[in-house]
């Protein structure tokens, strides 16, 4: 990755994060501190990693994308948006009344959602039954599902993980936001997952554990996947939730909660700062 | 119906599955380590590619299915009726009801026929628990004839269907080869106008048996199977009230929330009709074998015919 390419990246996931704030504040409701902390890794993907086409969003080939964390919704509305899948604009209709983008992801109302997810725990066995199905039909896309680090205390991830082990899902790309906190609190003092590497090492997976808000890490781990043959892969990615909004930062307080007006003035003057940055390099 | 062949409708399942498979590649079946009870084996024998176990993982099954289906294959996954709708509900309305998926849901061992098990694997309640849910397809079938046009015409209709078959082989009294199944169309078994007895599964016989009982008595019942619980045949449900004046019905299920309840909400909004229902009351069953239960519980030629005299009586 060019130094170019890499400012690239970080500017669109400034203007991600200025999405959540936007779709949030609009909404009066949602869940600003994880889409912050995968904000890096939704515009990875929707700028790098993902073969998919927003003019096709139902071409059979595809990456496929399931939010497991489907809360996160508002940072994956910005990436898709930003990508050209819809308008910018729609970001403000979000959890309105006839708006395509709904509380969590709805794949029957928007164009390039690939699973409905909401529900923790259930994305990641859509994604595993995609990456099978897709193994069957010889179809040589690659699925891609996000988890929360507090989303795999549902017990159902862990059958999922076997699923994907027992049937060598080789084009699956497992990817646990570990930003350490959950809505009561932090993930260790609520039920803790830790070690998840280990737990996951131990159900079969390839692994790499990696600085979230990293890209050269994010685009190293995805290489590294790439090698893979016969089991999955799975990558933790360190966090920072509320990431990019100083005042929500390791707060678990912004999990679900939206910014009022001098919250949100505050947060995107903070976020147009760090663009200007940017582009001034 | 003594001298009839007898089988369970779960065998019409396996069976069906595998004549789809050898027709259509995109059919994949999912189970959770009970393939050899729901007769998922047979597809799994035949096409052992497209056959896949999740271990004892209902829910991820369910969800990993919907995946599937959201490749444009057609899945379909079995457990325990218990299973199915009850451990995987959520999964199930998450996953397949809300995405519209192309999942057809294969349950087994529905009701309490399943017997020697008791009441911790007798599922009760799975039609009311699907019926809930928008756009779910809600059907079980009376025969093995039945079920094996079931499994058919859920492979061909758009979007998620949940199937119930039994464990317990039933008379089999459909003609296969002039038998046509359609979802949400009732069957006449017998006409007449004193009473409309209107059942489904193992109960459909039973009340054929019950309709011949109450000739006897010079009662002239309309005997209906109505194996679409969901969407109900409200035409024929209609002109049954009609032109009969009662309702019984009679299913494997509590009487909250299933076949019999489907048909009073009907008939309450539409054509206020006097109902009686047959079925489990607000209890949990018991283990025993599967024929005596049914005669405890009611739910037999008898005391159908018993229910519809003193109905006519009262």
């Amino acid at each position: 990755m060019t130094a170019n390419e890499k400012r690239a990246l970080q500017i669109n996931a400034c203007k991600v994060r200025m999405g959540v704030i936007e779709g949030t504040y609009a909404a009066k409701s949602g869940h600003p501190g994880g889409s912050l902390s995968s904000a890096d890794l939704f515009t990875y993907l929707y700028f790098r990693e993902l073969n998919v086409d927003p003019a096709q969003p139902d071409k059979p080939e595809r990456d496929r994308f399931v939010l497991s964390k489907g809360h996160c919704a508002p940072g994956l509305y910005a990436a898709m948006a930003l990508r050209g899948f819809f308008p910018w604009e729609d970001l403000k209709t979000l959890r309105h009344i006839g708006s395509h983008l709904q509380g969590h992801p709805n794949m029957r109302s928007t164009p390039g959602v690939d699973m409905s997810t909401g529900s923790l725990g259930q994305g990641v066995s859509a994604a595993c039954g995609m990456a099978l199905a897709a193994k069957l039909q010889k179809n040589p896309c690659r699925v891609y599902t996000l988890l929360g680090d507090g989303e795999i205390e549902e017990g159902q991830v862990w059958e999922a993980f076997m699923f994907a082990r027992h049937y060598k899902l080789d084009n699956l790309r497992v990817i646990i936001d570990n930003n350490g906190l959950q809505i009561d609190g932090p993930v260790d003092q609520v039920m803790s997952p830790y070690p998840i590497l280990d737990k996951l090492s131990a159900f079969g997976f390839e692994t790499a554990e990696i600085d979230g808000h990293d890209f050269d890490a994010l685009e190293g781990a995805f290489t590294q996947a790439n090698a893979v043959q016969g089991r999955p892969f799975a990558i933790v990615m360190k966090t920072v939730k509320g990431k990019g909004v100083s005042y929500m930062e390791n707060q678990a307080g912004w999990h679900g909660k939206a910014p009022n007006l001098e919250q949100y003035e505050a947060a995107l003057a903070e976020l147009r700062a760090t663009l200007t940055e940017l582009e001034g390099e | 119906m003594a001298d009839v062949k007898k089988i369970a409708t779960r065998m019409g399942y396996g069976a069906a599955l595998r004549e789809l498979g050898a027709l259509h590649d995109n059919i994949v079946v999912f189970d959770a380590d009970l393939a050899g009870s729901t007769q998922t084996a047979t597809f799994g024998k035949a096409f052992p590619d497209r056959h896949f176990n999740c271990g004892i993982a209902e829910g991820n099954m369910m969800a990993a299915a919907a995946g599937a289906a959201s490749m444009g294959m057609v899945a379909f996954a079995s457990s325990f009726a218990m299973f199915a709708a009850g451990r995987a509900y959520e999964q199930v309305r998450n996953s397949i009801g809300y995405t519209q998926l192309n999942v057809k849901i294969g349950a087994s061992h529905g009701g309490i026929s399943v017997g020697e098990d008791g009441a911790s694997h007798q599922c009760l309640e799975d039609y009311a628990l699907m019926r809930s849910i928008p756009g779910m397809v809600v059907m079980s079938p009376a025969d093995e004839v039945e079920a094996r046009a079931m499994v058919k015409a859920a492979y061909e209709h758009q979007g998620p269907v949940y199937m119930r078959f039994g464990r317990s082989p039933v008379p089999v009294f459909h003609d296969e080869e002039t038998f046509r199944f359609e979802i949400g169309r009732g069957e006449v078994m017998r006409e007449g106008t004193d009473i409309a007895i209107i059942a489904n599964g193992l109960l459909v016989a039973e009340a054929v048996e019950a309709g011949e009982l109450l000739a006897a008595q010079g009662i002239h019942a309309r005997i209906i199977n109505m194996a679409t619980v969901k969407p109900l045949d409200e035409t024929l449900v209609r002109k049954a009230a009609e032109e009969c004046g009662r309702i019984l019905t009679c299913e494997e299920h509590s009487v909250i929330g299933g076949l019999g309840d489907a048909v009073c909400s009907f008939l309450s909004e539409t054509r206020p009709t006097p109902v009686k229902r047959i079925g489990t009351p607000d209890v949990f069953g018991h283990s025993g074998p599967a024929g005596e239960l049914l005669r405890q519980f009611g739910l037999c030629a008898e005391h159908i015919a018993e229910t519809a005299r003193r109905f006519l009586q009262g």
